[in-house]
């Protein structure tokens, strides 16, 4: 084969690959919507965060505006902290509250901010100090359930 | 009795000592490659000659099977979503099957069964008709001419040849999901793009890709170099390159997957 053409072809086999990872980076993949690498971080406490996992978003309004960057738990107090990295383009009051929700019936958990009144803004390190934790099913079935005991119970 | 055990240890021993021997010698092969792939860098025509032949000619393989694979996973993850009611998920499901595994491996087999078992026979070709040797005769280095052009350019292609068989392969699923079933497709795209991640997903099946490139390359290079300079034997070095690499690619698809997608 002529040199150049097999230039050519080779030029058209690099070309189509390197489409090809560019296509499964931005399309395919997320790289064009938020990456939250500079934001502020804050640190939420609940009491039990049911199935949250790292990475997963962080969502106001149902706008996703970052994302959960690590979970530890506290051996002081036993409750769960939750950091969470937050884009600098969406500041919150200081007094705004998180609460651990699911997408849908069996979707995945993703944590809610709700915004405050607050005059001054949360700054990186802060906690945020009203939190709703995860609903845990069999909690929620065991108190129905205590509850119907008490009203049909021997006291009556 | 005592025979009997001493001539199976003998051949254990023996077993082992010639694996263990194949293995240092693969090693100092590669080595040799790594060590004159300068040379073969700055006449880079030679490695664009082998980037044709191993990438450019697996290019109509390589996409029909992923266009292929594409419309069955996307065929099969439909029949199975739709029972659940969220055949939009549909996409996710070819998205990430293809990224993370199936692009990888099914494209580094294709490729070691199209391009290696090709590198293997004529490197074998080349030892048993001594084209090798005459080169030596030359002054002219057989590594630094031939063999590390020819790694170079598996190594490159392999990667470029697994993104294009991922692309064809979601290309497939949305043919068939999308066009023919009829799956909403803003929503086909929009659960790909929210579950498919750059880093974890995306980059980690590059780098199989470029693990198994090496793995597969390197493996039917030395067994061409390696082979017993008879017709025979260079058609079993070719069917050992196929059974070789194969495993290899599954068993590094294995380690690496363990490596990458466990915990959280």
């Amino acid at each position: 084969m002529q040199r150049t053409t097999l230039d050519l072809w080779v030029g058209i086999f690099v070309a189509a690959g390197v489409t090809a990872l560019f296509v499964l980076a931005l399309k395919v993949g997320n790289a064009s919507s938020v990456s939250v690498s500079d934001g502020y971080r804050v640190i939420a406490e609940f009491d039990n965060i049911g199935g949250l996992k790292v990475r997963a978003p962080v969502k106001s309004a149902g706008v996703v505006v970052g994302r959960v960057e690590g979970i530890s738990l506290d051996t002081r107090t036993f409750r769960a902290n939750v950091g969470l990295r937050i884009d600098k383009r969406y500041p919150f009051p200081r007094d705004s509250s998180a609460s651990i929700l699911t997408a849908g019936l069996l979707g995945e958990q993703y944590v809610g901010m709700d915004g405050g009144g607050d005059e001054q803004n949360l700054k990186d390190g802060d906690r945020l100090k009203i939190t709703q934790s995860a609903i845990v099913l069999e909690k929620v079935i065991g108190q129905f359930l205590y509850g119907k005991a008490a009203e049909t119970g021997p006291g009556k | 009795m005592l025979r009997l055990l001493s001539s199976g240890l003998r051949l254990v021993g023996h077993r082992s000592i010639n694996a263990v021997w194949r293995l240092g010698s693969a090693s100092r092969f590669m080595g040799l490659v790594m060590l004159r792939s300068g040379l073969s860098f700055r006449r880079f025509h030679l490695i664009i000659d082998e980037l044709h032949f191993a990438g450019v000619l697996s290019l109509i393989i390589i996409m029909v099977s992923g266009l292929f694979v594409g419309l069955v996973l996307g065929l099969q993850g439909y029949e199975t979503l739709k029972r659940y009611g969220s055949a939009e998920a549909v996409g996710t499901l070819v998205a990430l099957a293809l990224v993370r595994e199936l692009g990888p491996v099914v494209a580094a087999l294709l490729f070691a069964s199209r391009a290696g078992s090709a590198m293997t026979a004529e490197l074998g070709i080349m030892k048993s008709t001594e084209q090798l040797s005459a080169m030596e005769m030359m002054a002219v280095d057989p590594f630094a001419r031939v063999i590390s052009p020819m790694f170079w350019g598996g190594f490159l292609s392999m990667p470029l040849l697994a993104a294009i068989f991922s692309v064809m392969g979601i290309f497939g699923g949305y043919l068939i999901t999308v066009v023919i079933i009829g799956v909403d497709s803003g929503a086909f795209w929009s659960q790909m793009q929210s579950s498919v991640d750059l880093r974890n997903d995306i980059v980690n099946g590059v780098i199989k890709s470029v693990v198994f490139g090496a793995a597969v390359t390197a493996i039917a290079l030395f067994e061409g170099y390696d082979a017993p300079p008879t017709a025979e034997g260079v058609s079993h070095a070719v069917t050992r390159t196929v059974v070789t690499s194969a495993l290899a690619v599954l068993a590094l698809d294995f380690v690496l997957t363990a490596f990458m997608f466990t915990g959280v």
